[in-house]
């Protein structure tokens, strides 16, 4: 490049150039430097026509931009500027009819995982646990939440962090990327398991949960939530307990820091549920039960109001609240118990004799029976009168007469076989129907099952088969087709209670407003009123009062009660007997063993609380179930505290 | 007395020019103001950039334009060897190499060469007036791909491209026959997807997919473009107002002191803003092509109308960029971005055109 410049050079100035070199036919043309002048202004004027077509190009580029896009840009700078953060309301509280918290908050540090922003999630948690103690159920838990697929949202590798742990983390923030102390409130079920079928618990948010909130048209109102409601009083409640999720408008710059708010909006509370359930008595009912499965179910006659809904063995509700870990979860999963199964409400259980003062009442009211008429009971009943199936009494060798009364006194089989018999299936359908037998109760909580109060119809329709006589027979003892929830028999008692009044059960008495206290209380109107005459409700009552004392079936339960107490024993069996065979309890493995129920209600003058008790293969109602009443109502009406240890385990030893 | 030093001060200064260039000089510290977040140390080092770069322009207007001729081969061949130089023993900065150490400091020499290449050729023009043909043309692009080549390898794409502007004016106010233009135009259509694209470097070819289509990595390299036409966008007709643009106060506008200072100066001054400062541009480009009309030789011409087009393709280049419509290449607007090296420069340029203009009289004379 150097040596052929300097070859141009020696070139020389236009003087030395030879004009023979280049052609004489171009000389005149290359002086012109009029023409030459004119061709360089001529690319002058069209370099200035470029610059003048490309400013007005840019120019209307930015018109394009800040005039007829500009409502498109100037949200998408607001968006770039604002960002919206949601202020989760507190939870409502739940309290007893005392006013004893149930359910509250509680402020806690966690610490918190963003995987997007984490790298190496197994190392970092590693690294994590030489500054904080993270156990293996910690792990777990997160690797659940994990898969289930929340990858925006922080996770909680650490719950309830304490002072300790939170200024160990905050000395050595720098080394975990992604992973944030965050203050959040805690749900805390301070009784643990006891009421847990009531209260039910709160759950992280599911995608699910998000599907179906957003069909609701309600997922705006979760923004920022990551729990919810799942099941028992929680999850059916979940709209008044939740409150409204607040706003917060916050100026952030490109790195996400905060400048300055620039609007708010404060979240609402949730209201407070005030529950008709009494958290004491709930306890010594819980208690009564010892460590047998079942369930009991305590109504307030006069508004339906539950005083305690017990379902056996229960689960520490807390479990759940920050995301359960797995082990937990299989562990409640597949327990041969089934705790997580509200008995009260989805248990179907045959009502043994506990159904025969509504078979008495419907043999009365529709003039089938004279109270006073006695049969004479040989211990078994034959179809069609003689040489038909033969129906056992649960007493070889039956009671001898036997009228109305000592029919509920004595729990005599072969009386209500007869009874059965004469009403026919669908006038005991029809009657006993009114009780709530066959249909849910209501009872606010999800998941109630119906039970089957059988018909003729319900049999073509399930079966495709017509209604036998014989098939009357046991309905009428409560077995058979038969089959009623815990709630259920606790609502009919509560109608004999009540001498025909029936209310809907229900466990929350007042919503309590957040902001202003104002108490919005659950209707407590009869549901319905069954026509019962005084003379026929009196005598069940009367036969019921008699079952706990003695001669009656539940005498031992009721000895020594300072109150009167009406009650019926039952026995639901398991296992289907054979035509001869006898039961014999040794022999029966503790599962196939009978159920064991019990219906009451005291004062028996003027009853301030119904019940229905279950202890599944409990054996007998009188001894198993039959106790767990007594417990209840002694507490209830006296304030009597049971001994500390149960006598539940004793009992079923002399069974 | 005074008056007297005014007029010796003024004597080689163009009223017009100084006047458009002090405004944009002016709209540049305000814009600078904000940009910086209210930082008056930014701005005082702006102005000390300033008053340097006032001097050399005062200093290049009064050196007559055949000193520069004079100097023209020089300079251009003591720039190539410094790029040679930067070639081969450069320093490394993010990972482009443009710095040479030079004892205790360490120079740009592709600064340099933004004057020395269209001077250079200038004067290779201006000696050979007479007798250009196609081979003088050649050797023209030789003298002007070479130090474009080296700065493309350093890279630096966006002085590289300026300095093909730069040259490319000269060639074409030469008086390059319109066909080889049109031609050569035609070959690098078709070359650049063939010969160029390969050996781009990622990044830049990552610049041009990303103008195609800013959306495709909104966080990555189509982030400067989508900011920016946010910017733009939302300052509608009349702008934000001044320090209230919400886009470059909260850190979402890259490098918005320096090569992205427009889409501050146009979130909060709007569209009425752009008009006004494309206005003033306007006159300085204006006011250089009648520098570069009045003329006196071929060399002086050349010069100025290659000054003149290269500052239009340093605003275009800027604001198309900014707007969204031109990859990003680092070009910054001149006398508004900040940064002393390209305001003397620019403003050294300024001086080269006011020199022309005021010497020509002395010249013809």
């Amino acid at each position: 490049m150097l040596s052929r410049l300097r070859i141009f050079r020696r070139m020389g100035s236009r003087e030395e150039r030879d004009p023979i070199v280049l052609g004489g036919g171009r000389r005149a043309e290359l002086r012109d430097h009029q023409k030459e002048l004119h061709n360089f202004q001529m690319r002058l004027v069209a370099s200035a026509g470029v610059v003048l077509i490309v400013f007005f190009l840019l120019l209307i580029r930015f018109f394009y931009l800040q005039v007829l896009q500009h409502d498109y840009y100037h949200t998408l700078a607001e968006n770039n500027r604002i960002s919206i953060v949601p202020i989760i309301p507190n939870r409502g509280l739940m309290l007893d009819r005392n006013g004893a918290v149930i359910a509250h908050n509680y402020a806690a540090y966690t610490l918190e995982i963003t995987p997007s922003k984490a790298g190496d999630l197994e190392a970092l948690i590693n690294e994590l646990a030489t500054v904080v103690d993270v156990a293996p159920k910690d792990r777990k838990r997160f690797r659940k939440l994990l898969e289930e697929g929340h990858d925006f949202a922080s996770l909680p590798i650490r719950t309830r962090l304490n002072d300790v742990e939170v200024a160990r983390f905050a000395a050595n923030k720098f080394r975990f990327p992604g992973i944030d102390i965050r203050a959040r409130l805690f749900r805390h079920y301070p009784n643990g398991e006891v009421a847990s079928h009531v209260i039910g618990y709160i759950g992280r948010l599911t995608q699910s949960d998000l599907d179906r909130l957003e069909d609701e048209g309600l997922a705006a109102n979760y923004t920022g939530s990551d729990f919810i409601g799942k099941v028992g009083l929680e999850g059916r409640y979940e709209a008044n307990l939740h409150g409204t999720t607040g706003f917060e408008e916050v100026e952030t710059d490109a790195n996400g820091r905060a400048v300055r708010t620039l609007r708010s909006t404060l979240p609402v509370s949730g209201n407070n549920l005030l529950l008709s359930l009494d958290a004491r008595l709930q306890e010594v009912a819980e208690r009564a039960f010892g460590e047998r499965r079942g369930a009991l179910v305590a109504i307030e006659p006069s508004t339906g109001g539950v005083l305690a809904l017990v379902s056996k063995p229960g689960y520490d509700p807390n479990l759940f609240v920050d995301g359960i870990d797995p082990q937990s979860w299989d562990a409640l999963n597949t327990s041969p118990d089934h705790p997580l199964n509200n008995r009260a409400l989805q248990g179907v259980y045959p009502p043994g004799s506990t159904f025969k003062p509504f078979m008495a009442l419907a043999a009365l009211e529709l003039g089938k029976r004279n109270p006073h008429h006695a049969i004479y009971d040989p211990g078994y009943f034959f179809l069609g009168g003689g040489g038909g199936h033969r129906y056992r009494d649960w007493k070889t060798g039956g009671h001898g007469m036997v009228d109305m009364h000592k029919s509920i006194v004595i729990s005599c089989d072969t009386y209500y076989y007869g009874v059965a018999q004469d009403l026919g299936i669908d006038s005991i359908h029809e009657f006993i129907g009114q009780f709530g037998f066959g249909r849910r109760t209501g009872i606010d909580i999800d998941g109630e099952a119906g039970g089957l109060l059988p018909s003729q119809e319900w049999k073509m329709r399930r079966f495709q088969q017509k209604w036998f006589a014989g098939d009357t027979i046991s309905v009428g003892i409560g077995q058979g087709y038969n089959l009623a929830t815990p709630v259920q028999l606790a609502q009919a008692v509560s109608v004999i209670a009540n001498k025909g009044t029936m209310f809907r059960p229900h466990i929350v008495r007042h919503i309590q407003d957040s902001q202003t206290n104002k108490l919005t209380s659950i209707e407590v109107e009869p549901v319905a009123t069954i026509a019962l005459h005084p003379q026929n409700i009196d005598l069940v009552r009367d036969a019921m009062v008699d079952v706990t004392r003695p001669g009656g079936t539940a005498a031992v339960a009721g000895a020594g009660a300072q109150y009167r107490f009406a009650g019926k024993t039952g026995t639901a069996q398991v296992v289907a007997m054979k035509q001869n065979e006898k039961y014999d309890e040794r022999r029966v493995q503790e599962r196939h063993r009978d159920h064991a129920l019990f219906i009451a209600y005291a004062p028996a003058e003027a009853p301030t609380i119904a019940l229905a008790v279950l202890v599944e293969n409990g054996g007998h109602g009188a001894s198993a179930a039959a106790p767990v009443a007594r417990a209840v109502l002694d507490f209830y009406l006296l304030g009597k505290e049971p001994p500390a240890k149960p006598g539940a385990r004793e009992e079923d030893e002399n069974d | 007395m005074i008056s007297r030093l005014l007029a010796f001060l003024g004597r080689h200064v163009d009223r017009h020019l100084l006047a458009a260039v002090g405004a944009l000089l002016l709209v540049g510290l305000i814009t600078l103001y904000s940009a910086s977040g209210e930082s008056v140390s930014r701005v005082g080092a702006q102005l000390a950039n300033i008053v340097v770069a006032l001097v050399v322009m005062w200093i290049a207007a009064n050196i007559p334009p055949h000193y520069l001729q004079r100097l023209a081969l020089p300079a251009y061949l003591f720039g190539l060897l410094l790029l040679i130089a930067v070639w081969r023993y450069g320093e490394s900065v993010n990972g482009a190499r443009r710095w040479l150490h030079v004892g205790v400091t360490r120079i740009q020499p592709s600064e340099l060469m933004k004057v020395a290449v269209p001077l250079a050729l200038a004067w290779y023009f201006d000696r050979y007036e007479a007798v250009l043909k196609l081979r003088d043309f050649a050797v023209a692009a030789v003298m002007l791909l070479l130090p474009v080549a080296l700065i493309a390898k350093q890279p630096d794409l966006g002085t590289a491209l300026i300095i093909s502007a730069a040259g490319f004016y000269v060639i074409f106010l030469a008086g390059l026959s319109w066909k080889i233009l049109v031609g050569l135009t035609a070959a690098g259509a078709v070359s650049v997807p063939l010969l160029v694209w390969p050996l781009m470097h990622d990044y830049q070819r990552q610049r041009i997919l990303t103008l195609l289509d800013p959306s495709q990595d909104p966080l990555g390299a189509g982030y400067h473009t989508i900011q920016a036409t946010i910017a733009l966008g939302s300052g509608g007709f009349f702008g934000k107002g001044w320090l209230n643009g919400t886009q470059a106060h909260l850190d979402f506008l890259p490098e918005r002191s320096t090569d992205f200072i427009f889409a501050v100066f146009s979130e909060e001054f709007g569209l009425f803003g752009n008009l006004v400062l494309v206005t003033l541009f306007l006159f300085v480009i204006g006011r250089g092509l009648f520098i570069t009309f009045n003329a006196s030789t071929l060399f002086t011409r050349l010069v100025a109308g290659a000054i003149t087009l290269t500052l239009f393709t340093y605003v275009f280049v800027n604001m198309g960029m900014v707007s969204g419509v031109l990859p990003v290449v680092g070009v910054p607007l001149p006398m508004i971005s900040y940064g002393g090296t390209s305001l003397v420069s620019i403003l050294f340029a300024m001086g080269i055109l006011m020199s022309i203009h005021t010497h020509k009289r002395l010249v013809k004379s």
